[in-house]
Order: C-alpha cells, then structure tokens, then sequence
C-alpha cells in the first residue's frame, strides 16, 4: 500500500482514498456554501428596504427555497461528511473507510444531485418555491413542474447519505485499532456514530415523503388530498419526522468537533467524557419524539400538542449538560485562543442564545405568537450559522495544519474570525426583534414598522458575506504555502491523528497503531 | 489580539444581557412580542416574557462563568491547567437544576393552552377561508358573507419609490367585524393551499388546512382595530394577504350586519340591469386589475408555467361557456371567483378578457348570463 | 488491482462509482422528464435518457458486485472487510424498515387522526357535506360532498378480511402462505449450506431454488390480485386514500420482492453454475436470505395492518 495518489483527474474520479474523499466533500461544500449564500444575498438585498425593488415575489419564493436547500443538504451536511471522511479513520487508528468504493460512489452521487436540483431555476415556472420544508398542497397541486427534478435530487441525495452513513458506522464499529475501546473514542467520532444512526434512520422518511408527493403528482393517489380521504396535515407529520432529526445531524458532528478544540486550547481533557456521549445519545433519541413541536398551530389535538410540548422542553437538558461540560472544561485551564478556539467559544456562546431561543418556542402557547415569524429564523440561524458554520470553520482550522502540512496565518484567522462574529450577530440578532414585533418570515416585501431592523440585517449580511472570502482567502493560501507545520501541530493536542506527520501520509495508518 | 478578543466578547455579553432585554422592556409592539388584547394574549405574552428571563439568567450565569475562566485561566496570565476531569456531582447538579426550571415553565404553558383549546359554547361562528391570496369570512347562521383582499392603496404602493404609508400591506378592502364582550369562534380552513390565519393582538394563529376545520376563538373587551397576516407561506403573493379584524359594540355589529344584508339584495338586484360595451370593458379592467392581475400579470402575458397568458387563451378566445366556468368555478390552481365577483363584476371581467390583449372577439358578457348560468349548474 | 496486507484490503482506483453516479443521474432525470411529458402530454427523450441510464445503472452495479465476488473468490477480502460488509447490510435493511415505516405510519395516521377529523364536526358538516368515516373507505369526502355513492363496492369487494371461513377463497391468505414458507425453505438452504449439504434433493440448491420459485408464485398470485381489483372491483390508486394506501403498501412491498427474488436468483445461479458458496464462505447467500427475511416481515405487518384491520 506504499502507492501515492494518482495523477490528473483521475485521482479524483477513481479515488478510493478517503482523504481525496473527504477533501473532495469539503470543497463541494464549500461552493453550496456560496451558492447557497449568494441566495441569501438576493433575499437580503430584496428585503433592505419595504417595497419590491430587485426581483419579484415568484422568485423570491424560490431564492428562500433554494437557499434552505442548499445551504441545509449542500454546504451543511457534505462539510460535515468531508470532515468525517479526513478525521475517523485517522482517530480510529484505520487505514481508510470500511468501504472505500462506495465511499466515492457517495460522493459523486451529490455534484449532479445539486446540478440538477440547480438546474430548476432556468426552466420553464422556475424552481421550487414552496419552502426547504416543501408543504403540501403548495408543493403538489400548486408546484411548478420543476418540482418531479427536485424530489429525485432528494432521493438521490439521500442514498449518498445513507451510503456514507452506512461506511461511517461500519468503519467505527469495525475499523478500530486494537485498544481503542468505544470508551476511548475521540468525542467526534462518538457523535459521528449517532449521528450516523440518525441519517439511516431519517433518511428513508424522507424518501417516503418525497415518493408520496411524485404519487400525488403524477398518479393521482390522494395521500396529501383530503377530496380523497388523505390529509395535508400528514405531510407534515412525515416530514418533520424526518426534519427534526435532520436539525440536530446538523449539530451533533459540531459537538464533536468543538468537544476536540476546547481541551486542546484550554490544555486539559474534556470534562465529563462520558456523560457527554450520554448526552449526544440521549439528545439523538428524544430528537425522535418532538417533531410535531414545528407544527404547534396545525390543530393537532390538545394532548398532542401538550405531549411534543414537554419532550422538546426535555432536549434542553442534555443540551445544558453539554455546554456546562465545555465551560468546566474551560475551568482552570491555561486557555490561548487561536482562531480554532475562537470559533469554538463563540460557537458555545451563540449556539446556547440560539437554545434558548429554541426553549421558548418550545413553549405552545408562546409559539403561536412566534411560528413562521422572523423570531424562528433568528433562532435557526443562530443555532445553524454561529452553530454548524463555525464549527466547521473551526474545524477546517483546527485541523488545516495536519491536512497540508502548513500553518494557516493566524492574524488573518483573527480578522476572519472578528468579521464573521461581528456580521453575524449584525445579521441575526435584529431578527428576534423584527419577529417578536410580528414579522412573518417568507415574504418578499414588508411593512415600515420592520424597516429598521431589515435594513441592519441586510448590511451585517453582507459583512458576515464577505467574512467567507477570507476564508476562503486562508484556506487557499494555506494550501500553497507557509510555514511548517509539526505532528503535534498544536501544544495541548491529544489523539491519534497528531502522531502522524503533518500532512498525513496518503495512507495513514497501514499497520494499526496500539491504542492503549 | 487576545484582549481584544476578550473586550469583544464581553460586549456581547452586554449586549446579550443588558441591551437586549432593556430593549423589551422599553420598547412596545415594534421590540417586543405585543401584549395584545385579551386574556389569553396576555397569558401569552407573560409566559414569554417568563421563559425570556430564565433564559437570560441562565445564561448569565453560564457565560460568566466562561468569562471568568477566559480572563482569569489564560495561558498569558501564567495559569497552570489543572487536571480533574469528572465530577458526577456536578453532572447531577447540572442536570436537576434545567431540568426543575422547565417543570416549573411547564404548568403555567399547560394551563394557557388548555384556555387556547377552550373553544366551546361560543356567541358568534365565524368560517375563515383563505384562498390564493384573500380571505374569504362567512358568518355561519346570519347569511353574511364577503372577502377581505390587500387594499387597492397598498397595492399601489409596491413598486413606488416613496416612503411607505403606515399601515402599508396591512390594509384590506373589507374588514372583519366581531363584536366586543362576545366569545367569537373562529372556524379555520382553506380552499386551495395552506394558509394561516394570525392576529397578533389576539394571539390567534390557526393554520388554515383545505379540507379541514380548525378552531380557534377570541374574547375582546374593549372595541378596536387589529391588524395581521397570513403566516403560513402559500405561494408568490403570500406577502400581500392582510388581516383587518375590527371589534365594536353589539349595537354597531348589528347594524353593520344589516347594511351588509342589504347590499346583498342591491348586489341581486344589479345583476338585472344590462349594460354596455364600454361599461362592461372599463369595469371589467379594473375587476381585472385588483383580482386577475396578480397570476395574469397586467398585460395578460401570464406566468409560463405557473398561470396561463389571457393573451390568445383559447378559453378567452372560445368558448364562453368555458370562460364562464373557468372564472366562476376555477380549475387546476385558479380560484373559484363564483362567489366573489358580483355578476357585474364577473360579466365585466370576461367581457374585459374577450377584447382586451388583442384577444378582440367583439363580443360582451352580461351579467344576467352570470346568473343563468350559474343556476344552470 | 489488489493489495495484500495482513489485516486490511484497500482496493485501488475504481471507475466503477463515478459511472454508477452517472448512471443513477441518467436514470432520475431521465424518469423526471418523462413524468413531466407525460403530465403536460408532450413527446420528448425522457424515457429514452431513463432506459439508457436504468440500462448502464444495472451494468455497472452488475460489474461492480462480479468485481467484489471476485475479489472475494481471491482470498483478498479479510475477516474485517467481511464484517463490514454484514454492518453494511445490516444497516441497509434498516433503512428500508424506515422507508415502510413511513408509509406505514401514514396509514395510521390517515385512519386514526385524518379520517375521524374528517367525519366529525363542521369539518364533516360545512365543507364534506355530512362525510362518514368509514374504513376501507369506500365513500370519499369528494364523493360524499357531490351526493355520490361508493364506485368501488364494499365491504365484500374490497381487500379487507372476509372473515376466517372465507380464508380459503381469500387470495392474501395464500399469499401469506406462500411467503412464510419460503421463509422457511431458505432458512433450510441455509441448515443444508453449514451441513455441506450443496447438492441433491435436500441440499442448498434445491431449498434455494425452491424459495426463488416461491417468490415468482407469490408475484404472480400479486399481480392477479391488481389485475382484480383493477378490472372487477375498480379500485385503483385514484380512488381515494384506501386505493391509495393499499397499492403503495403492498406495491413497494412487491418491488421489494422482486428485488429479493432477482438476489436470491442470483445467488442460485452463482451455485449452480460456479459452484460458489461454502459453509464459511456464503455473504452473498446471508445477505441476501436476510434481505428475503425482512421482505417477509414486511408482509406480516401488511397482512395484519392492510388486510386483517383493513
Ligand atoms: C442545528 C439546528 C438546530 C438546533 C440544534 C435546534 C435546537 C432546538 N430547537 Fe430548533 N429549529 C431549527 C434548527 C435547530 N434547532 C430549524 C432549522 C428550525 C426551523 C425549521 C423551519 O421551519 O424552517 C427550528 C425550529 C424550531 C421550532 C419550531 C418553531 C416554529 O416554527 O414555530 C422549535 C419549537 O419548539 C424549536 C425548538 C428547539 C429546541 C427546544 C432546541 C434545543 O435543542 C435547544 C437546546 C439548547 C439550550 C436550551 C441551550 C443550552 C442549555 C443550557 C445552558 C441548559 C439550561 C437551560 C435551560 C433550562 C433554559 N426549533
Ligand atoms: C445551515 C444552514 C443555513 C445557513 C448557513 C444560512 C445562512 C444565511 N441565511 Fe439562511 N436559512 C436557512 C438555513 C441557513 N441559512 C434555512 C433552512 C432557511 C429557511 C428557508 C425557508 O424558509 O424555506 C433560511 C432562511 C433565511 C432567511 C429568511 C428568508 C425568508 O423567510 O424569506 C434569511 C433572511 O435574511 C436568511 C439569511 C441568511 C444569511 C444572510 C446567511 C449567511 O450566513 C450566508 C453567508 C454566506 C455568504 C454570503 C456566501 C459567501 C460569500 C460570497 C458568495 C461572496 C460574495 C459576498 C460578498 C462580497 C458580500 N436565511
Ligand atoms: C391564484 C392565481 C390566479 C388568479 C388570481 C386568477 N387566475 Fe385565472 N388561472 C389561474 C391558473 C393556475 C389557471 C390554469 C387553470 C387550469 O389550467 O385549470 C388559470 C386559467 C384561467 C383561464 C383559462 C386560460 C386558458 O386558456 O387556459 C381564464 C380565462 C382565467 N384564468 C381567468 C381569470 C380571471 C377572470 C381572473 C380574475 C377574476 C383570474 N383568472 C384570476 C390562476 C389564477
Ligand atoms: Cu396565505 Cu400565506
Ligand atoms: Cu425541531
């Protein structure tokens, strides 16, 4: 196994290498992640001001589709497969993913998922318009043709994910250097397996939901049509089964990964380990039963409603155990704050807002003076952006150094770092107010009395914008050079993958390490 | 860098802490969620503001405790790591504590939802409908029906540069009457996609399912103007479906009711009359304007691949029994306007679709072929 | 193509993924469109782009499982790639429990939640003109608001339990007959495959042979239930969610016995003809006996909640 990669594209195409893979996975983000932001931007500039100024209402529907879309299954989950991909098998102690072949089958799988789904914004009646959460009739009787493309990219894409997820349980299940018990695990690669776990579980809803639209649509079943007996309430149920789960793949992995920075930069392990992973596995399980707390005004019967009420309350506390762990982790150490810890403690920071925020829409009563109003997007975002996003960002980082050997330049890390926070919370923290003052969310156009706010918000998004081409700034220029990196790469970090040389060798562990 | 990091840090934490909840406290309905007007609104609004406390005490706490420890636990300061790394005491603490928090948030969030779901022996039924993009109101038992559309003055407004008026996309052409000091039942549903029927002030939301009736209710006490939106997205012009609920005293209801009676019967009596080409083609523009315009787009072009040109239709330029049918029953995502143009107004608009475009059939709609055709169904 | 190492195989550059990924993007887009031309009836390639796709899909997964087998039959797979290979279907299985899942969950709750929502109340009243909820529905809203009676007739001429007297004359009967049985004739291959027992009349190939038989009777015996209800009852998708309901149930089910049938078929063919399959060596068979497995408890709960409670 001493070959190297290959050369050309070929290396990219036949890859079996989960580094490539993995890279591969980053990268493709990395453009959704624009794409999905340049959408963002089209909504933001529309909304600067009251009045239609830039595009019109029909596609303003669509921009908040495609952006939801792309952001939540084109930039969110690859990153964090990509990250998996470079970080298990090297924390594991494995040479590679369990099933390499596969492994790129579910990667290529998404380029042309997302070309296609892409490809509805030029034909004829646009592209989707009806909301990342695709409610039915508006999203049946009511969609533009473009809709039978979009409910294949999502079945195609949700074999990509149930493949990957596949590879990722079997390699940590399977693939483990001798001693490395599931008790040793790195925090990421516990979250990881959970999280796992919930893709293949949710998934297939997904698929299921999509398959009833395409009967409805195209062979007259009535599964959402109450003319029929059938009931668009049920579409509803479906697919937030699956969605809220899917809320929370969005976030376990950055637990993981925030779970690995803090202890390094703080200089001492991560305080209660093993009540963390109880917290991940509790938080994965209760995730299957509150769903129906995104459809609090639908009419569902009071005990129903009584019931998601309480079991979403109930997810705050493992949640609560989770961040009072970072922060006693934090606790008497000897903190230095690169940008990796940067990222992570204002993740700890915004994300907790963002919880809370969640907490009170958990309340019923309270919710139906919140539902479908810019309150709710105030929270997703601040448990989405500051949440999933930075954690990525620190991730990418984190473990840049080890990936290509050469150190990231750290002042332009820091002014990254200031912008992205900075535009963040100019974008996101008006939000709560222009809702909680009853801005309905989805709409392309608005009465004065918001005006303030959106205006403040649309600024700080263009900030927080530009925040990611220095980004994507560092990373490239990281890449091409600087300085050397170590193994350890950084002073206080624990794990398999930094007793490797920086960059990791194109296969990393040929013979298992001991894990003791 | 790092005390920089450290100072803008703690301005969030200000922020956070003292701004944010300075600024819902002072501020009324443009910061803060409104206190609306009545019980159940105010139950709503005090368990927010309950929730929003806790929150912000917890987190005052949490990040203080953060704060300290990145001030005090920096490597640059000579802090030494320490090395403990369990404490099952402390996970038990911090686990009871959240967890006592939320039991206590429980019973009164319990109780207003148990007052929210009271929706019976109620004075005044009221069917909601919404439709792409209007609510239609129907006061079940009094024979009094009507639709509430975005007002003319709004729609104007969209495309202007100038500042916009107040009460800009929360005007209506008809407002919803309900009487003060009366439990009003509000019976919610759709006839095309989903919609959700909100007032702020009342803390009323329903989503607004075709096919199926959810209920909702009020109490007013005091008479009032209240305004609102649909809050569930239901296609391009879910932005433009306003709510105007209007509380008055019994007296005033009632006599508002019989007004409304009565132009019902005038309504009847109109469609009698006949009228000429020019009348019908210059009404029939404006009808065409304020209800087609939206999906038929100004010039008749349509949307391809959403809604259909007016513009060489084979329906506007065919058959007129089709025309007919086509705008007084709807079809695959067009409303049903049977009930709400007048048989002028229906008359007039496809007069108006006949000849205008280019369409040119030379021919005119009467409003008594409406009515005829109409029973003939 | 190989590499050998002690412990772990890593298997070199393949092609095999990014043609698969091609392919499974030809046959979707391919299927869209031609959905799309049938729904606004215009002519157009999108059932040709479908078949092309569909065609090079079953080519590549083809050349990509005789590779693994390969690989396999060559000693290169070790003891850890094998269990990952049980992890992977394990898991593969339970997605598609998920995916029934969802269209299970959808019959109980269009049956407990949505129909007497439907039937009750100003629901029934005001917008179905006094719609009665009645399972299998017969009467839909739609029907029941136009003052129409039942187009398909019931209770007899649905697919519901005629009662257990009648199990004889009861085409679902037989069909769960035949597949539980084939269960067991496949767990027999099973038994025969450990014994060494690969050959004769009850050796692995006869029992395996035999539950492929099984599954193509139980297809059959499908097919002529649609045909029935299609042709003499007119109950069809469109009529309404009990239509509805029953047809995606039992229909994905069938697709998924079909997909059984055709492995199990495979794994037949690869015995006979190349004498494939040991007692220490027979993933290919287990995997798919598992999957056969799981078919069948698909139908058990069909049986109970579709046509028992139906
Ligand atoms: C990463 C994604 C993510 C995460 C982690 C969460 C986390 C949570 N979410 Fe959020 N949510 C979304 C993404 C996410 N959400 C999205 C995308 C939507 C909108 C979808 C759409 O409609 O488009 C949404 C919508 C949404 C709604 C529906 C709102 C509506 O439409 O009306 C609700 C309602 O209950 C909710 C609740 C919660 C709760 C209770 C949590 C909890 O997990 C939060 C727990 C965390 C904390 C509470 C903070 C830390 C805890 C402590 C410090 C302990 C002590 C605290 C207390 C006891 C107060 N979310
Ligand atoms: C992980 C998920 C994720 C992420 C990262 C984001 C990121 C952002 N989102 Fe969000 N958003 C969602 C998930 C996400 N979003 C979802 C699920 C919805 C609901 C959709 C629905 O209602 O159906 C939503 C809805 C939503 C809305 C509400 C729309 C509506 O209701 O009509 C808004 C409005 O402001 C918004 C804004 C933003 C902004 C400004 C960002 C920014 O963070 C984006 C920043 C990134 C860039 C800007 C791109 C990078 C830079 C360039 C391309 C260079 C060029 C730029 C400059 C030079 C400035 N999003
Ligand atoms: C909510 C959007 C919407 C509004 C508002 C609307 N229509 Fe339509 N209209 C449609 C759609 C969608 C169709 C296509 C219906 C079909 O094919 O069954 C259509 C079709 C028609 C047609 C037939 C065109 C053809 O050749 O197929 C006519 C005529 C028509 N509408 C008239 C009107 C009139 C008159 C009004 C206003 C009083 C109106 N429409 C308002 C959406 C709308
Ligand atoms: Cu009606 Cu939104
Ligand atoms: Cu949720």
């Amino acid at each position: 196994m001493a070959h190297g990669p290959a050369k050309g594209l070929s290396r990219w195409f036949y890859t079996t290498n989960h580094k490539d893979i993995g890279s591969m996975y980053l990268w493709f983000s990395f453009a959704m992640f624009f794409l999905g932001g340049i959408f963002a931007l089209v909504i933001r500039a529309e909304l600067f001001q009251p009045g239609l100024q830039i595009v019109e209402p029909g596609f303003f529907n669509q921009m908040t589709t495609m952006h939801g879309l792309v952001m939540v299954f084109g930039a969110v989950m690859p990153a964090f497969v990509g990250l998996a991909n470079w970080m298990i098998p090297m924390m594991v102690g494995a040479p590679d993913m369990a099933l390499p072949r596969m492994n790129n089958w579910s990667f290529w799988i998404l380029p042309f998922a997302f070309a296609m789904l892409a490809s509805t914004l030029f034909m004829e009646g646009g592209a989707p318009n009806f909301g990342w959460t695709f409610y039915a009739p508006l999203s049946t009787t009511y969609a533009p043709a473009s809709v039978t493309f979009f409910i294949f990219a999502v079945h195609i894409m949700g074999a990509s994910s149930i493949m990957g997820s596949i590879n990722i349980i079997a390699t940590i299940l399977n693939m483990r250097a001798p001693g490395m018990t599931l008790m040793k695990m790195p925090l990421f690669v516990w979250t990881w397996l959970i999280t796992a776990y919930l893709l293949i579980a949710v998934m297939p809803v997904l698929a299921g939901v999509v398959t009833m639209m395409l009967m409805d649509i195209h062979f007259g079943t009535s599964f959402f049509d109450a003319a029929g007996g059938g009931d668009p309430v049920l579409f509803q149920h479906v697919f937030w089964f699956f969605g809220h789960p899917e809320v929370y793949i969005m976030i376990l992995p950055a637990f993981g990964v925030v779970s690995a920075i803090i202890p390094t930069f703080a200089r001492k392990p991560l305080f209660g380990y093993s009540s963390m992973v109880y917290a991940t596995a509790s938080i994965a399980f209760l995730s299957f039963i509150v769903w129906a707390h995104h459809m609090f005004t639908v009419g569902m019967p009071l005990l129903g409603e009584v019931a998601f009420m309480y079991a979403t309350m109930l997810i705050a506390v493992p949640t609560g155990v989770k961040v009072f762990n970072w922060v006693t982790t934090m606790w008497r150490g000897s903190m230095t704050f690169e940008t990796p810890m940067l990222f992570s403690i204002a993740f700890v920071v915004l994300f907790t807002i963002g919880g809370f925020s969640g907490l009170m829409l958990a309340m019923a009563p309270a919710d139906f003076q919140y539902h479908d109003t810019y309150f709710v997007v105030a929270h997703f975002h601040y448990v989405l952006v500051p949440g999933a996003i930075f954690s990525i960002t620190a991730a990418v980082y984190y473990w840049l150094p080890k990936w290509t050997g050469h150190m990231y330049d750290e002042t332009m890390g820091k002014v990254q770092f200031w912008t992205a926070f900075i535009g963040l919370n100019i974008t996101f923290f008006p939000m709560h107010f222009s809702g909680l003052a009853g801005m309905p969310r989805r709409i392309p156009d608005y009465n004065p009395l918001w005006a303030d706010w959106n205006m403040i918000s649309s600024v700080g998004a263009f900030m927080f914008g530009a925040a990611q081409l220095l980004l994507l700034y560092n990373v490239v220029k990281t890449i091409r050079g600087g300085k050397k990196a170590t193994a350890e790469v950084w002073e206080g970090s624990h794990g398999l993958e930094w007793t490797v040389a920086s960059p990791a060798p194109y296969h990393t562990f040929t013979t298992p390490p001991e894990v003791k | 860098m790092l005390s920089i990091s450290k100072r803008s840090l703690a301005l969030l934490f200000a922020f956070s802490i003292v701004v944010l909840p300075s600024l819902a406290a002072a501020g009324e309905w443009q910061l803060n969620m409104t206190e609306g007007v009545t019980e159940v609104s105010r139950e709503v609004y005090s368990l927010h503001m309950t929730i929003f406390w806790w929150c912000v005490g917890i987190g005052a706490v949490v990040f203080g405790v953060m704060f300290y420890s990145m001030f005090a636990h920096r490597k640059s300061r000579g802090a030494e790591a320490a090395q403990f790394h369990h404490s099952t005491k402390l996970e038990i603490v911090w686990t009871v504590i959240p967890f006592a928090i939320l039991i206590a948030m429980a019973f009164p969030a319990t109780s207003t939802l148990i007052k929210i779901y009271d929706t019976a022996d109620a004075d005044v039924d009221i069917l909601i409908t919404g439709y792409q993009w209007k609510w239609k109101y129907e006061y079940l038992g009094e024979d009094v029906s009507f639709f509430a559309n975005l007002s003319d003055s709004s729609r104007e407004e969209i495309y202007t540069k100038d500042a916009k008026s107040e009460n800009y996309l929360l005007e209506v052409d008809q407002v919803l009457l309900i009487p003060t000091k009366k439990k009003v039942r509000f019976l919610v549903t759709a006839n095309d996609v989903i919609h959700s029927w909100w007032v702020p002030d009342l803390a009323v939301k329903r989503d607004a399912i075709p096919g199926y009736i959810n209920e909702a209710w009020t109490y007013v006490e005091e008479p009032g103007l209240f305004r609102g939106q649909c809050a569930e997205l239901c296609g391009k012009d879910h932005g433009f479906m306003p709510i105007v609920v209007k509380a008055v005293e019994q007296g005033e209801y009632d006599a508002w009711m019989a007004e409304k009676r009565a132009a019902a019967a005038a309504v009847a009596e109109a469609a009698k009359q006949t009228l000429t080409f020019d009348q019908l083609y210059a009404e029939g523009e404006s009808v065409y304007e304020t209800y087609c315009a939206a999906c038929h787009q100004a010039g008749g072009e349509g949307i391809p691949g959403m809604f259909p040109a007016i513009k060489d239709s084979t329906i506007a330029t065919g058959d007129i029994k089709l025309h007919l049918d086509r705008v007084i029953n709807g079809g695959q995502g067009m409303p049903p306007f049977g009930e709400q143009l007048t048989p002028v107004q229906s008359a007039a608009v496809i007069t108006f679709q006949r000849n205008a475009f280019g369409n040119n059939m030379g021919e005119s709609v009467q409003p008594i072929d409406v009515v005829n055709f109409k029973q003939g169904q | 193509m190989e590499h050998q190492h002690e412990t772990y195989y890593v298997p070199e550059q393949s092609k095999l993924p990014i043609f698969a990924s091609i392919a499974l993007f030809l046959t979707v887009f391919g299927l869209g469109n031609y959905l799309n031309e049938l729904s606004a009836d215009k002519d157009g390639s999108g059932f040709t782009i479908f078949l092309v796709g569909f065609a090079l899909l079953a080519f590549v997964l083809f050349k990509w499982f005789s590779i693994v087998v390969d690989e396999n039959m060559r000693g290169l797979n070790s003891a850890q790639l094998k269990r990952s290979f049980v992890w992977g279907m394990g898991w593969f299985i339970f997605s598609e429990v998920m995916f029934f899942s969802a269209f299970f969950g959808a019959l109980w709750y269009l049956r407990n939640m949505s129909l007497p929502h439907l039937g009750t109340g100003p629901t029934s009243e005001l917008l179905w003109g006094g719609f009665q909820a009645d399972w299998p529905l017969m009467v839909t809203p739609d029907m029941a608001a136009n003052g129409e009676g039942a187009g398909v007739f019931g209770p007899e001429k649905n697919m519901s339990n005629p009662g257990v007297g009648n199990w004889t004359g009861w085409l679902p009967f037989w069909n769960t007959l035949v597949l539980i049985t084939s269960s067991f004739t496949v767990h027999f291959a099973h038994t025969a495959l450990k014994n060494n027992k690969k050959g004769g009349l009850f050796g692995f190939n006869a029992w395996l042979g035999l539950t492929v038989v099984l599954g193509i009777i139980f297809l059959i015996l499908q097919v002529e239930e649609y045909l029935h209800a299609y042709q003499h009852m007119g109950l069809t998708l469109e009529t309404g969610v009990y239509g509805t309901t029953f047809f995606m149930l039992t229909g994905f089910h069938g697709l998924h016995v079909t997909m059984g049938t055709f492995m199990l078929l495979v794994q037949w063919l690869r015995s006979v003809t190349k004498g494939h399959f040991s007692h220490h060596d027979c993933f290919g068979f287990e995997a798919s006996s598992w999957y056969w497995h799981f078919v069948d408890v698909v139908w058990v709960a069909l049986f109970i909640f579709v046509y028992i409670m139906g």
